[in-house]
């Protein structure tokens, strides 16, 4: 026996294993296709103070080993979040779930984290500063160290819960931007967000997305993310969600030997909606085959 | 619901230069209407491949596609007993059972074959659809047989007149009837929407990551609030679209 349980900010997870956010909607969808239960927990689609429909249409392209989005944040905003769809949740999910929040403003962030603060169901916060998506907002909070500082400082004055930041790999230098955040009172640190890439039609000549630009995420940012994941770690003492990329258990293992304490999984489960069922089945025998019998004892085995 | 699957090509053959049909054989519960898609897993690409099913029954499903890109050249590849990695039951389909007696299928170029099996659909219940094919040129002209030998009439168009009616679809829509279904490409949308005299089902299409409703990647907005053609489509009623 394998022991794959592992402690996210004073919270145990069965398995490390987490859909991440935007991949998996509000859960319920899955719940059809697999009991949802055997996950460690997921993150739910980010959510904003108010409803958004999101960029237009293309918002999604293929590229090598991986894709582009520019979804832009489409949500029906918190109080629709809270009203309509966390029942939802509750019905076909039992364990604490990751909310995923994104904002415009430092007040934004606040507004929607304190509306969702009373929801029992929530065990931490998951505070989006790096969508590439959306203007005037997100991503600017994720590429600046003083800005980043000042909304975790905000939501943490609002929410007793863990608040973990996602950062964006879209930066110089990612180690500042995730030591601001815990010189602030942050909990936790996720990251990779995607990278900021583009596709170019040679029929058309012009940019496949409507957006022109859009975040890149799949197999092929992997590396990046497990690189930016041992950066971090060196110089963070709180726990780190890695993600990027991650199709296998050999992925969630290396992103833990790198330093992550749990690991999300995005783009595959839109290519494969059972990714992390597979996931979690395979991850005892992956552990076994590599001579792992806890997985805590690799966190951050590689340093 | 969704399932997913491992199916076993019986037939991968042309139907014109570019247009091709595939038989596939494998668990096909999880179609429940006309009008879904299927979602194909390709060797090394990551996004699977959206395609109409034209047709199903207990033990296979027949998909028509074009070659377009990358992924369909290297469908129009596969061989008989190569197999194809499925995700299937995606999309609500047609509701053939809305009130109409003489029902129009309006077809444009690879919209034709989700048609196909609405028409099977709307025969057994006692409907005569009457069927609109719309084509660029003789060359491109595909399942126009198969239609017929479903015992409905078939009118054929073509921009260049070069078989059938000379025009559009909407050139030969006349006025006996009263319901339609279509299914083909926006600007041929747009036409129907202008002449269109009764109430109808769109079958839209557009770019999607995951095809179940997870990305938002293919979000549309209605009348009734925002929709995700993968999953609360691809087929939108007439009433409820914003053009």
């Amino acid at each position: 026996m394998v022991n794959t349980k592992v402690n996210l900010c004073g919270i145990t997870l069965d398995n490390p294993i987490i859909p991440a956010s935007g991949t998996f909607g509000f859960g319920y969808e899955f719940a059809e296709l697999y009991d949802i239960n055997r996950l460690g927990t997921f993150s739910f689609k980010g959510t904003t103070k108010d409803p958004r429909f999101g960029n237009p249409t293309p918002r999604i392209a293929e590229v090598e080993s991986g894709m582009l989005n520019s979804v832009g944040l489409q949500n029906p905003g918190v109080d629709a979040v809270i009203a309509n769809e966390l029942p939802k949740l509750r019905e076909c999910f039992h364990k604490k779930v990751m909310a995923n929040v994104s904002g415009f403003s430092v007040e934004d962030y606040v507004y929607t984290c304190e509306k969702l603060n009373g929801e029992d169901q929530i065990g931490w916060f998951e505070v989006n500063i790096s969508c590439p998506n959306v203007h005037g907002g997100g991503l600017a909070f994720g590429t600046n160290p003083q800005n980043a500082a000042a909304v975790t400082k905000a939501v943490k004055k609002v929410t007793d819960k863990p608040v973990i930041i996602k950062l964006s790999p879209n930066v110089t230098d990612i180690v500042e931007i995730a030591k601001a955040c815990e010189s602030e009172g942050a909990d936790g640190i996720s990251l990779i967000n995607t990278l900021l890439g583009m596709k170019i039609n040679l029929k058309t000549k012009k940019p496949v997305l409507a957006n022109k630009m859009g975040g890149f995420s799949g197999p092929a940012v992997k590396p990046v993310a497990v690189r930016m994941v041992y950066q971090v770690y060196d110089a963070v003492k709180i726990p780190i969600i890695g993600m990027g990329g991650v199709m296998t258990a050999e992925d969630v293992i290396e992103f833990m030997l790198a330093g992550a304490t749990a690991v999300q999984v995005g783009a595959a489960n839109l290519v494969n909606p059972f990714a992390c069922r597979d996931i979690i089945n395979m991850l005892p025998k992956t552990m076994e085959k590599y001579g792992i019998k806890d997985l805590n004892d690799i966190i951050g085995g590689a340093h | 619901m969704v399932k997913q699957g491992i199916y076993k090509i019986l037939y991968n053959y042309a139907l014109t230069d570019t247009v091709y049909s595939m038989v596939l054989e494998g668990d096909t519960s999880a179609l429940i209407a006309p009008g879904q898609f299927v979602n194909i897993k390709l060797e090394g690409k990551f996004l699977r491949r959206p395609i109409s099913v034209c047709d199903y029954n207990d033990k296979t499903i027949t998909i028509i596609y074009k070659v377009v890109g990358e992924g369909t050249e290297q469908m129009s590849k596969m061989k008989a007993g190569d197999t194809l990695d499925l995700l299937t039951g995606l999309g609500n389909g047609f509701n053939p059972e809305v009130p109409c007696e003489k029902p129009l299928l309006i077809g444009g170029g690879v919209g034709i074959p989700p048609l196909y099996n609405l028409c099977k659909e709307l025969l057994k219940l006692g409907k005569k659809p009457t069927v609109i094919l719309g084509f660029n040129t003789k060359s491109e002209i595909f399942y126009d047989k198969a239609f017929e030998m479903l015992g409905v009439k078939v009118i054929i168009t073509t921009v260049d007149g070069s078989a059938g009616v000379k025009g559009v679809v909407t050139d030969a829509m006349g006025e006996d009837y009263d319901y339609f279904f279509t299914c083909g490409p926006m600007p041929m949308f747009k036409a129907i929407e202008k002449v269109a005299k009764t109430s109808g089902q769109f079958s839209f299409e557009e770019r999607m990551g995951c095809g179940f409703g997870a990305c938002m990647g293919c979000s549309c907005k209605t009348k009734y609030g925002n929709k995700r053609i993968c999953k609360d489509g691809p087929v939108l009623y007439r009433e409820e679209i914003i053009w």
